[in-house]
């Protein structure tokens, strides 16, 4: 069948070849990757700056950046890594593939996914344009007021930070409209939203949560650029105004941020888990339904970043019960993805690895995301390296393993060879150690007290060996990245052919050459089943026979 | 690609999209299946300001309060205005759909004087807040929430008044005939959604808040 054949003579030079200009483009699988690459400078970015991070806390009483460059590094390094590292190489994937999986030519808006990459990528170039302005922004990524007002904060470098979020913020909704507006009108004949990929399933639910949950912290952002610009009083406490309303605010966007970057990863691992285990993802329906559930309760526990406050006892009580709800739809996709390992016929690539490696670590940070939200606990270690550990297994353990395993999985699709097996095995075990060493002693510093945010600490705190730990791991994850980086780069250069579908998969994008041509498919292809794929490749026993 | 099954569907295909003119109609699907998303952001936005405004409500240190500045007379006459022209901006789209190129004109040249009309309102009474009253964005909370929020509004009425101009210009050469009137949708709905956030901060700002 002319789908799967491929030789080596037709690789065409990765995606470039049909690049008019990479400025000007507006074809969907060119901004995915703008969007990745860029995301991907902006990784090795933040990394160094977790890096200086650490190096700072290697020893007690060090003096290596001092306390002003210390307060940037960190708010640079999760402003970086949250809003122009996992959300845009989210979106970058999304864009590249949410077309192909629909057997749509394009975005619903491709003129308006332009101007979204460019947003993002101006509102990066904002932020870190405050380092030859005077100083990077030092006020943590959420930004509490009254710290940010003018007159704590004195000087440009809040604005700067304001200016772009706000800016890469307005591509980000851009994004999310479009997305959904993909998914609702442009899919395949035949392919109702009950057959979509749960990949384009969970992306549509990404853009859907995004569409209620940024704008509030939009407003937030214009209001603190009030009373910094003209003398508003939102924020200012002299003034009546609330500290507390930021922080609503904040985290009412905050927190399902953390679902904005969690459920495409989450999609990620329903499309690469059933491949690699060769079998159908085990409960469809409920993986799709928890995705809904967990949209909609995410919107209602923000305050759980709020427990100590002082908010009522009641409110408290409220915002942690639905805190432990969320454990339910979240328990259901990991016992739906382990249902689907359990009893097939495993093949170990690099994606599944990754796909194991999320499997693992997002579940220790889901545990103890269980305790924080009990509120007790959070007394105590809120505010310390205890929350450090864990929202690192959630969002590096999480986002980034599965990042990973798209990596590895999508890459010959996107350009027509194949990524280095060894170098990926040597990432993994990299990453998996690194990773460990760096942040489970997190929890332990943190419960023997140590804040965050503090430059340095005396010798006689015991918490000497646990940062020494981390730094190594810390070291081992640049070693790491060092190795995924090469990996790339080779590997666009002299990687294997990959042929159109080298992992026997079963998805659309798969049905299409590697790299695509620029509009996709020759024909809309018709969609029967949930696997169109597999129907073409097994017509004795297709799925649509068995699915309703 | 040339494998049967997989591309049978291309008969399908073709019959759901039926010909060039349903192209067109796939178009207009995606752009108000957009507009809806985005409006449901603005929604998000505006219902933000508002929570911000009732949060401050009564809480300035210092005067003017909005029972001692708000005038009532004139902000009824903006609304009915801005109410009216919801009604016009229905009877312009109903025109163009009908395939009425002057009746549209007409409506929609009432909807734009509506709209300026209020507009004109808010910078009278703007005007007598700030040089009569001295409440100014700085001024108190009372004074930062209430301009942030109206302003915000009179805002988006500036932006839908120039879509409308725009319109309004395209047709006089006759470049907006009936094929547009599915395209006239978002700009008639997005008209609405200004006008309906206008009722609720009337209500919060102007009945309630007072
Ligand atoms: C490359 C490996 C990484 C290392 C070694 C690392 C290390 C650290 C450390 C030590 C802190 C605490 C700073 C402090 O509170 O004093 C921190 C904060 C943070 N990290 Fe990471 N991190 C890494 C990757 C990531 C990733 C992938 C994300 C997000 C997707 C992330 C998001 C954050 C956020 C949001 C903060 C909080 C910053 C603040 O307090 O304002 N980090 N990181
Ligand atoms: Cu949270």
């Amino acid at each position: 069948m002319a789908v799967w054949e491929s030789s080596a003579a037709d690789i065409s030079p990765p995606a470039v070849a049909h690049a008019p200009s990479w400025a000007t483009t507006v074809d969907h699988k060119q901004i995915g990757i703008l969007y990745i690459v860029t995301s991907l400078v902006f990784l090795a970015v933040g990394g160094l700056e977790a890096l200086v991070i650490r190096a700072q806390l290697w020893k007690p009483d060090s003096h290596l950046v001092g306390p002003e460059v210390f307060n940037q590094m960190f708010t640079m390094h999760g402003t970086t890594m949250i809003f122009f590292v996992v959300m845009p190489m989210l979106f970058g994937f999304g864009n590249y593939l949410v077309p192909l999986m629909i057997g749509a030519r394009d975005m619903a808006f491709p003129r308006l996914n332009a101007f979204s990459y460019w947003m993002f990528a101006f509102g990066g170039a904002v932020t870190y344009l405050s380092f030859l302005a005077g100083g990077a922004p030092d006020v943590g990524w959420f930004a509490y007021a009254p710290l940010t007002e003018y007159a704590f904060s004195r000087g440009t470098s809040t604005d700067y930070w304001i200016l772009g979020i706000l800016i890469s913020g307005i591509g980000t909704l851009a994004t999310a409209v479009n997305l959904v507006t993909t998914i609702l009108t442009m899919r395949a004949p035949g392919m109702s939203l009950g057959k979509v990929p749960l990949f384009v399933w969970m992306m549509m639910f990404d853009g859907i949560l995004l569409i209620f949950a940024l704008p509030p912290v939009t407003a937030a952002i214009i209001m603190l650029l009030l009373d910094r610009s003209l003398g508003a009083h939102f924020f200012d406490t002299q003034a009546g105004g609330s500290a507390i309303l930021w922080q609503h605010l904040f985290w009412f966007f905050g927190h399902p941020e953390v679902y904005v970057m969690a459920l495409p990863a989450f999609g990620i691992i329903s499309e690469v888990v059933p491949v690699f285990s060769r079998k159908v993802i085990f409960g469809y329906e409920s993986v799709a339904a928890a995705t809904v559930a967990i949209g909609v309760l995410s919107m209602g526990v923000w305050a759980h970043h709020m427990f100590t406050v002082g908010m009522s006892d009641a409110l408290d009580a409220i915002f942690s019960g639905a805190s432990f709800l969320i454990a339910v739809p979240t328990g259901i996709k990991m016992f739906n993805w382990i249902a689907t390992i359990y009893g097939g016929k495993l093949v170990l690539a690099s994606p599944m690895l990754f796909a194991l490696g999320f499997l693992a670590m997002f579940l220790i940070g889901g545990l103890t995301g269980i305790m924080l939200a009990a509120v007790p606990i959070d007394w105590q270690v809120s505010d310390t390296y205890f929350v450090v550990g864990h929202f690192h297994y959630v969002l590096f353990g999480g986002s980034l393993f599965a990042i990973m395993a798209a990596f590895y999985y999508w890459f010959p699709k996107a350009t027509g060879r194949m990524m280095d097996e060894r170098l990926a095995r040597w990432q993994f075990w990299l990453m998996l150690a690194g990773f460990n060493l760096t942040f489970f002693p997190m929890h332990i510093a943190g419960l023997l007290g140590m804040p965050r945010r503090i430059y340095t600490y005396s010798a006689d705190r015991g918490w000497t060996i646990w940062n020494q730990l981390s730094t190594v791991g810390a070291a081992m994850l640049a070693v790491c990245f060092a190795v995924f980086f090469w990996n790339l780069f080779d590997s666009v250069r002299r990687g294997a052919p990959a042929g159109d579908d080298p992992w026997d998969a079963w998805t659309l994008e798969w049905a299409t050459t590697s790299p695509p041509a620029p509009y996709n498919f020759e024909q809309i292809p018709l969609v029967r089943s949930r696997r169109p794929l597999w129907d073409l490749k097994h017509p004795e026993d297709p799925d649509w026979e068995h699915e309703s | 690609m040339n494998d049967a099954s997989l591309t049978s569907g291309i008969a399908t295909a073709r019959a759901l999209d039926g010909g060039s003119g349903a192209a067109d109609l796939d178009a207009t699907h995606r752009t108000h299946v957009g507009m809806v998303c985005f409006l449901c952001s603005e929604a998000a936005f505006f219902g933000t300001l508002i929570v911000a405004y009732l949060t401050y409500l009564g809480a300035s240190k210092s005067g003017p309060t909005p029972a001692e500045v708000l005038s009532l007379p004139l902000v009824i006459a903006g609304t009915a205005a801005l109410v009216a022209s919801s009604v016009t901006v229905h009877l312009a789209h109903a025109a163009l759909r009908a395939g009425r190129a002057g009746t549209f004109r007409t409506w929609l040249a009432a909807t734009i004087i509506l709209g300026a009309l209020f507009l004109v309102g808010t910078a009278v009474e703007w005007h007598e807040l700030i040089f009569e009253h001295g409440l100014t964005i700085s001024r108190n909370l009372f004074g930062t929430t209430y301009f942030t929020l109206v302003g915000f509004h009179g805002l988006h009425v500036t932006v839908g008044l120039l879509l409308l101009t725009l319109m309004f210009c395209l047709s006089l050469p006759g470049f907006v005939s009936q094929r547009h009137s599915d395209g006239f949708d978002v700009i008639s709905w997005y008209w609405h959604f200004v006008d309906s956030v206008w009722i609720v901060v009337f209500a919060v700002v102007y009945v309630f808040g007072r």
